[in-house]
């Protein structure tokens, strides 16, 4: 399925990072992925979320030349996606997957020396020392990566995906299975690329992650279900609605809610609970404060409903056939 | 084929920091060649001076057989980890995302397991030598050691039988999926040439440095022919997912 959606941020300032065409990915009869088409601008955080076995790291795989494409087009940091351009589009981006995949028999330092040398970089202590302290690691460069937590570890990767400062950084659950202080840590260098205008692909579980980090999302299950600013998938998916909370049940809410502007409809799962369907909060609030008051109600609370990316993510997946499978 | 020597490098120097940390690998350095050396040189010293001619030429060609198995053994215990044991430990992935040519990558690894094989063959080799002209009680057998034939064929074949050894060993190690089967059958891959040196060294095919230069010439061609078949097969999707890539399927069918 391709999606139209609206540009991405940044679009306008030069060619996306990444683009996406019609890309399908088929191992000989099973389907990784297929059909998926977006855009990414340069130095936008965008997370590619998905239930599991949907083709998310097959497709960071397939983007970071890992793996051959059945069909479709892509150019990757500007440079289109052809066996040929393998080493290139390498050089010009930085993978980190789930695994940080360290040789625990090196040091810290030994590991970055590495991948410096892959990524040619000349000269590469100031720039390793660097990467060490932005990921809070200066204290432990010495240690073995095999006498590192596990959080030390992701650290690490981090520090290695930054090596060669990508112009695109792949991260695949970079947080997974990180305590909430580590994982905020890593929520801060993310915000940190952003600022100096990495673009970043964030492939997540965590929706609460995506929402706090990344300006637009995809959903893909197999297929791509949606992609674009999660405010926007909420109002592509979701009637904007108001929940008015009253002290005592009403007594006629038809009179009252009809009396407001722009009420749709409603309904009550609680009688003291109302959900009001609008097409504009900022005018349907005041005007059914001013009914309710009028009628004599106590009104405890009006607010807009808010659905979370979460929301969206269940809406999404569950009218997904695919998704039916245990 | 356009390699970049610093990423060759370091390559190089991870696979020595991983190897010199290794205690399987330096055990099987360090205890086979102490076997392979121990027995030829007991049978050196033993050897009384009044046996036949035929006796001390078998007991040098067996020397020398035995002495050859160092650096077919050595590099295939280390070639056969390579590639299985990144998958191992989930460092493969990592590496192959980054610009590395898959020659960078593989020669790395084979310079690695080369040099200390190669180097540990011509010390034992030198051992036995110095060993046999000081000690042995039979002079013949020392004389028969330097032969000008058995040294060529030293020389010569312990750095071809290490390449044939070691592009064996990463084949079977790019295919399997558990490291100790990968040096069974490594190690198992690797002996064939060893049988027309166990005929030179037996002296059924007579030794001569023609013989041994010319045998010489055909294991360096097996040795280029199995990297590039090595080369070939070493394809990134394979190695991560268990499917061959549209584009190795294609390169394999334009030959």
């Amino acid at each position: 399925m391709t999606l139209a959606h609206p540009a991405p941020p940044g679009s306008a300032a030069g060619p996306p990072a990444l683009q996406i065409d019609h890309l399908t990915k088929r191992f000989g009869e099973r389907l990784a992925f297929e059909d998926v088409s977006f855009t990414i601008a340069p130095g936008e955080v965008f997370g590619f979320l998905g239930p599991n076995g949907a083709g998310k790291t097959t497709t960071v795989r397939t983007l970071g030349t890992l793996i051959a494409p059945t069909s479709g087009t892509a150019v990757v940091a500007g440079v289109p996606l052809t066996p040929d351009n393998g080493t290139e589009i390498r050089q010009r981006i930085s993978i980190m997957p789930e695994n940080p995949g360290l040789y625990l028999r090196l040091t810290v330092i030994e590991n970055l020396e590495l991948f410096a040398g892959l990524y040619g970089l000349r000269n590469p202590r100031p720039r390793i020392d660097q990467v060490v302290d932005a990921v809070n690691l200066g204290a432990r460069g010495r240690d073995l990566c095999g006498s590192l937590s596990k959080g030390l570890r992701q650290r690490v990767g981090l520090a290695r995906a930054l090596l060669s400062e990508p112009e695109i950084m792949f991260l695949d659950e970079p947080t997974s299975g990180l305590d909430p202080v580590a994982a905020r840590e890593v929520h801060d260098l993310i915000n940190g690329l952003r600022e100096r205008g990495v673009t970043v692909f964030l492939t997540t579980h965590r929706l609460d992650e995506a929402e706090r980090l990344c300006d637009r999302v995809a959903i893909l299950n197999t297929r791509l279900r949606s992609a674009g600013r999660t405010e926007e998938l909420r109002e592509t998916l979701f009637s904007r609605s108001l929940v008015v909370e009253t002290a005592m049940p009403l007594d006629a809410p038809d009179g009252a809610f009809n009396q407001g502007a722009g009420v749709d409809g409603w309904h009550s799962d609680d009688p003291t609970h109302y959900v009001l369907n609008v097409s504009d909060p900022r005018v349907a609030a005041p005007a059914v404060t001013r009914a309710l008051v009028g009628a004599g109600a106590d009104v405890i609370s009006i607010a807009e409903a808010r659905h979370s990316l979460e929301d969206v993510y269940l809406e999404l997946i569950d009218e997904d056939p695919e998704a039916a499978r245990p | 084929m356009k390699l970049d020597a610093g990423r060759l490098l370091a390559v190089v120097r991870k696979e020595f920091r991983v190897l010199v940390r290794n205690r399987f690998i330096i055990g099987t350095m360090a205890v086979l060649p102490l076997v392979f050396l121990a027995t030829p040189m007991i049978e050196i010293f033993r050897l009384s001076p009044g046996v036949p001619a035929i006796v001390v030429q078998r007991l040098a060609g067996s020397t020398f057989l035995l002495l050859l198995v160092i650096p077919v053994i050595v590099p295939a215990a280390i070639a056969a980890y390579s590639v299985v044991g990144e998958r191992e430990q989930g460092t493969l992935e990592p590496l192959l995302t980054t610009p590395l040519r898959r020659e960078e990558l593989l020669l790395g690894k084979a310079v690695a397991a080369f040099v200390p094989s190669v180097a540990i063959s011509y010390l034992l080799f030198a051992l036995v030598i110095v060993g046999s002209q000081l000690f042995a009680s039979n002079p013949a057998v020392a004389s028969a050691l330097v032969q000008s034939s058995q040294l060529v064929g030293e020389f010569l074949f312990a750095p071809l039988l290490a390449g044939w050894s070691i592009w064996v060993g990463i084949a079977v190690s790019s295919r399997a999926s558990d490291v100790r089967v990968a040096q069974q059958l490594g190690t198992l891959a690797s002996l064939p040439p060893l049988v027309v040196v166990a005929l030179i060294d037996l002296q059924v095919l007579t030794p001569s440095v023609a013989l041994a230069l010319v045998f010489g010439v055909i294991l360096l061609f097996a040795d280029v022919a199995m990297y590039r078949v090595v080369s070939a097969m070493f394809d990134r999707e394979r190695l991560l997912t268990g499917s061959r890539s549209g584009a190795a399927r294609a390169s394999r069918a334009s030959g």
